[in-house]
């Protein structure tokens, strides 16, 4: 009992951990990526590489002077930024890093909460982040504010129902809900002998769709356009000022976080590489287990800035037909497909 | 001696919740405390032993249709002190006819537990999602697919009213 309870603190700090510390980071690389890709230098005078820009940034956003304007709807107004983070912090419960570990003789598990419909209540947290937005705009009372949240309310629901589809098709073969069940299935054999068995090979059109769903999802360019500072000054977080702003900011990056981890998670074998020997002592286990996973978000967190300094906004009636006329249908024939093929035995 | 607890703190959470979403002026906070019902409401589910009940509820009412109801009343821009007129005769009617259908259904239950009628206890099959699923689309596939069909045509019938109420408003300009 005080095993599994040190271990559930454990892995429940760990991600905690790790997601706090995701924001910063990702700002620095963001910027310094930004300036590679446009051939700039980037923030590279506080600290060595500019490593230590971040904590200087926040330790900003902390001292700045903290502004209500005087005719916003104050308790939704406290409350939108409150719910940035909570999205985020909540999914990592069902990602598992792990396989199952013998820690003083009890049997432990390398995921927070070991439910049996995972992804579903992955999906079911994940859905909640649109209430950020919309609530932040209603509350600014400010028509920039306003039509920046009515953009994301659109555009999350279009493009949750396309992310969904492919998540079920990624899940058909599998049989099962649970994320540790789909890890399982994917170190079991290879692709023609040689790719290991992982989801991305035969669904590769599941996987795009989910792909650009997860860029609207989490509101990054090219589909920024509740935050489209061009027409709209900075969307729903206009009103937003010192540390409620960097909430919001906070939010986005935790998101894209989240959305890495599920997609490395259903596509790409989650913490398991093949040729690597998960048995041993518990701490190597979880320490490879962990560092696997990790690779696998980063690598995505970085063809996230890499897709953003290179592609320009699209329009938003553009935005809405890609999600309702391509990608809907693209991810209902993967369904469709990926259903045929397992009924069949190929898969 | 926890479960009464997490059940009575829930509990109390939907009672309040439900009554802010009747009787606050603002519908953008009556949205939000229907949001903190069903929230609660999932949260008794767990208690009961039905997780993939609470999880539905959440990706389903709180995650998408009450999204779109917060969307319409921000596009509609429903004032935000709307007086309250106190409702109509047929307002005043409805509510208490469902008064009415609710105490009677909160009696019989009562009286049924009174009288000794057994209430089966939730099984695996109501609450597991492959029982549940299996049964979905093996016994009740028929129900299932009508309701789908409702759905669609209430899709289509909702598109075909946009449009046509966009066609006058052009011919009148």
């Amino acid at each position: 009992m005080t095993i599994a309870f040190a271990a559930m603190l454990a892995k429940i700090g760990l991600w905690v951990a790790v997601l706090l510390n995701v924001t910063p980071v990702m700002v620095w690389v963001e910027r310094r990526g930004s300036a590679l890709i446009q051939d700039r230098l980037g923030p590279n005078r506080v600290g060595p590489l500019g490593l230590f820009q971040s904590l200087a940034d926040a330790v900003k956003f902390l001292f700045k002077e903290d502004l209500t304007p005087s005719e916003v709807d104050k308790p939704l107004y406290y409350l939108a930024p409150a719910l940035a983070v909570v999205p985020a912090l909540t999914t990592f419960a069902v990602l598992p890093f792990g396989p199952e570990v013998q820690i003083g003789g009890e049997s432990v598990k390398l995921l927070v909460a070991d439910v049996d419909s995972g992804v579903l209540l992955f999906l079911a947290l994940a859905s909640l982040g649109v209430y950020t937005l919309v609530l932040a705009g209603y509350s600014s009372n400010n028509k920039y504010s306003l039509l920046g949240s009515v953009r994301a309310a659109a555009q999350m629901i279009s493009y949750e129902l396309a992310l969904t589809l492919s998540v079920v098709a990624a899940l058909v073969p599998v049989g099962s809900l649970r994320l540790d069940d789909l890890v399982l299935y994917q170190q079991q054999g290879s692709w023609l002998g040689f790719l290991p068995h992982w989801n991305v090979f035969p669904q590769f059109i599941g996987f795009l769709v989910f792909l650009v769903a997860a860029f609207a999802e989490t509101n990054r360019l090219p589909f920024d356009l509740p935050e489209a500072e061009s027409e709209l000054v900075a969307g729903y977080h206009t009103e937003y000022s010192s540390m409620k702003f960097a909430l919001f900011f906070m939010g986005e990056y935790m998101s894209m976080a989240t959305l890495s981890a599920l997609g490395a998670t259903l596509y790409f074998g989650g913490w398991h590489f093949p040729g690597i020997d998960y048995t041993g002592h518990w701490a190597i286990v979880a320490a490879k287990g962990f560092s696997v996973l990790l690779a696998k978000i980063v690598a995505f967190l970085l063809l996230f800035v890499w897709v953003r300094w290179t592609f320009p906004r699209f329009r938003f009636d553009q935005l809405l037909r890609l999600g309702w006329k391509v990608l809907l249908p693209l991810a209902l024939l993967n369904l469709v497909v990926i259903a045929a093929l397992t009924v069949g035995g190929v898969l | 001696m926890i479960e009464i607890g997490v059940f009575a703190l829930f509990a109390a959470l939907a009672l309040v919740s439900a009554i802010v979403v009747v009787s606050h002026r603002n519908p953008v906070y009556s949205v939000m405390s229907l949001v903190v019902t069903l929230l609660s409401l999932a949260a008794l589910f767990v208690l009961l032993g039905a997780p993939l009940l609470a999880v539905l509820q959440v990706l389903v009412y709180t995650g998408a249709i009450l999204v779109l109801f917060l969307f319409v009343i921000m596009l509609l821009n429903v004032g935000r002190e709307t007086p309250s007129g106190g409702g109509g005769r047929g307002q005043k009617l409805g509510a208490v006819l469902t008064a009415a259908l609710f105490a009677a259904i909160l009696g019989a239950l009562l009286w049924g537990r009174f009288v000794g009628i057994e209430m089966p206890p939730l099984t695996e099959e109501y609450v597991e999602l492959q029982p549940v699923a299996r049964a979905l689309l093996s016994k009740y596939l028929l129900p299932f697919e009508m309701v789908g069909l409702l759905l669609l045509a209430a899709v289509i019938a909702a598109t075909v009213l946009a449009r046509r109420a966009e066609k006058t408003g052009g011919e009148r300009t």
